[in-house]
């Protein structure tokens, strides 16, 4: 057994997904983690990697599929994150290795067992893969981050490999919250809160939590489709989930089944997320989140 | 200019399944299906590049049982122009699906392939990046617009720090989101219209592919029930419980 990941960056830095998929991954076997050269120091230092392979990384899924396939050879495993990239790369890597992939896995049973949820999360498949490679993508939701100290050795690599499509632009949503898809605590808000999403920010930044919003909100314009939490957008499993005027559409959902706790604060009472809430409050938002957050102060919570 | 656009009839979005008690799938029987919510999207942006004079031609093609004439009936009511079902009874995984569409592209010469980004039964979002791996072409998977000019494709991406904008040469394959458009409605005297439209069945079986399953599905489970919650009085209450659920964390 020998896997390669492709670790999670973003402008020379790590994700929080990559020790998470790590983890997982260190589950398979020995992990090789490739990884962009600016972001090679703090890969070796990621408990659970073996070595690490730095080379500068094409931006986008076809070079970077072309550049998985070539290193394939030695590995039985092949491991990316279930987030856009890895949605992007790990298919497209898998048709030019003539392998069905399993994307999404929430749980490893075993080198060649995982569980994937499917239809929103109603239902858990169960696979086996008898392919002679397994392409995976891992939920890094779903796996606990490795800890602990490590110096891999760093191997240089320079591919080479072509893309015909250029980028060019990004728009990149500024946030001084931490990344939603990893987060502890996440603060999400629902169409009512129409612009003022600033109030979703403020509860959100007494936690220290990470904001999300529902696909109604997002579509209204009044958030950055990044924030998206669902079957369509990300998805998290913080240990609490706050929901504010979220109805919860079984596609919205599908993206909070693995919340340890959800509380939400909606006027219906009968909303489906305040029927599987652990902890509800029927108001209005708009009253009741200002009182909780002086409660918060009076009580000394600030993280 | 010719456009590809793929389509798949699931269980209606709007529908709760539910895990047969044998763990051996999901009831389907005496369901509404439906197009998958993003192929609707993806009909959507062809039919309007041809309404934009950009395009000349649209098949819609399906993959699936003869009921899946129902939803490139759909598709041909929105506005493409010719549908064609490749038939089979069989479960197909995404990389059958993608080899069959390949076939078609090598028959059909599309200039652009469109396709959701995933389908809401199996939520695998696979095709359209296994496709265009296939084909050797370039992708953009999450399309919130598209704009053709020139023999090129400029299409901004939802990614996970926002949004990218994606330049590339045709023939190319681009992955619909929900933010990539408002799909019309069709009536069903739109659909019914929509049957003198030409619209070709090929079987499966007679294509030469290799279709069997690589994976073996063991069981599927229902999700584990959550446990029964509480209903608190007044915001302090939700506050203080608030508060117990950050003393119970470990950190992270
Ligand atoms: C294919 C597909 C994919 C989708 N993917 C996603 C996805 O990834 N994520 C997602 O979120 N959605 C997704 N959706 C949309 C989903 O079906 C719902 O439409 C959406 O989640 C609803 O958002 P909402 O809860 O903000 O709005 P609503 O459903 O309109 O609910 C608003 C809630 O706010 C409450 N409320 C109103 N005013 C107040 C107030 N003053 N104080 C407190 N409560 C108040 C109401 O009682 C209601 O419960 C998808 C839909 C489709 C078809």
């Amino acid at each position: 057994m020998a896997v390669l990941v492709l670790a999670d960056a973003d402008l020379g830095r790590l994700t929080p997904a990559t020790a998470r998929i790590v983890a997982g991954a260190a589950e398979l076997g020995p992990v090789d983690l490739l990884v962009d050269a600016a972001a090679a120091e703090e890969a070796r230092s990621l408990a659970g990697v073996h070595r690490v392979l730095a080379a500068a990384l094409p931006a986008t899924a076809d070079a970077l599929a072309q550049l998985l396939a070539v290193l394939a050879e030695p590995y039985t495993h092949i491991v990316a994150a279930a987030n856009a990239s890895g949605r992007d790369v790990i298919p497209r890597l898998a048709a030019l290795l003539d392998i069905q992939p399993v994307t999404d896995i929430t749980a490893i049973l075993g080198p060649t067992r995982f569980e994937r949820p499917i239809y929103a999360g109603n239902a858990t498949e169960t696979v086996s893969d008898g392919q002679a490679k397994h392409v995976l993508s891992l939920r890094a939701s779903a796996f606990a981050a490795t800890v602990g100290e490590n110096s891999a050795v760093v191997s240089n690599i320079s591919p080479e490999v072509a893309s015909a499509t250029e980028v060019i632009a990004e728009v990149r949503t500024q946030s001084e919250r931490p990344e939603l898809s990893t987060a502890q605590i996440v603060v999400s808000g629902g169409i009512p809160l129409g612009d003022r999403f600033a109030l979703v920010e403020d509860l959100a930044g007494k936690l220290g939590a990470a904001v999300g919003a529902t696909r109604a909100l997002v579509d209204a314009g009044h958030a950055p489709n990044d924030l998206q939490v669902g079957q369509t957008g990300k998805i998290v499993a913080p240990d609490l989930y706050v929901g504010l005027g979220i109805s919860g559409a079984l596609q919205h959902l599908a993206g909070i089944q693995g919340a340890k706790a959800i509380f939400a604060i909606n006027t219906d009472a009968e909303a489906p997320l305040m029927k599987i809430a652990d902890v509800a409050l029927v108001a209005d938002l708009f009253e009741a989140v200002p009182a909780v957050i002086a409660e918060l102060d009076r009580l000394g919570i600030k993280r | 200019m010719k456009i590809l656009v793929a389509v798949k009839r699931v269980i209606d979005h709007a529908i709760r399944i539910r895990v047969k008690p044998d763990g051996t799938g999901v009831e389907t029987a005496n369901l509404r299906m439906s197009m998958n919510p993003f192929d609707r999207h993806a009909v959507e942006a062809a039919v309007r590049l041809a309404e934009a004079g950009q395009a000349d031609e649209i098949v819609a093609v399906s993959i699936g049982p003869k009921a899946a004439t129902d939803v490139l009936l759909t598709a041909l009511a929105m506005g493409a122009h010719r549908g064609l079902l490749l038939e089979t009874d069989a479960k197909l995984e995404t990389l059958a699906v993608a080899k069959l569409l390949r076939h078609v592209a090598d028959e059909e010469k599309p200039d652009l392939i469109l396709l959701g980004k995933q389908a809401v039964d199996d939520d695998s979002n696979h095709v359209g990046q296994m496709l265009a791996g296939l084909l050797g072409w370039p992708q953009a998977t999450f399309a919130s617009a598209i704009e053709l000019a020139d023999g090129q494709a400029t299409v901004t991406r939802e990614v996970d720090f926002g949004r990218q904008t994606l330049r590339m040469s045709l023939p190319a394959i681009v992955t619909a989101d929900l933010r990539l458009n408002e799909p019309r409605n069709v009536g069903l005297p739109m659909v019914m219209k929509a049957k003198s439209k030409p619209l070709a069945t090929r079987a499966v079986a007679g294509l030469g592919i290799d279709i069997t399953p690589r994976l073996v599905v063991e069981t599927v489970t229902p999700p584990r029930e959550r446990a029964q919650g509480r209903v608190v009085a007044t915001p302090a209450e939700f506050a203080q419980a608030i508060a117990a659920e950050i003393g119970k964390m470990e950190p992270r």
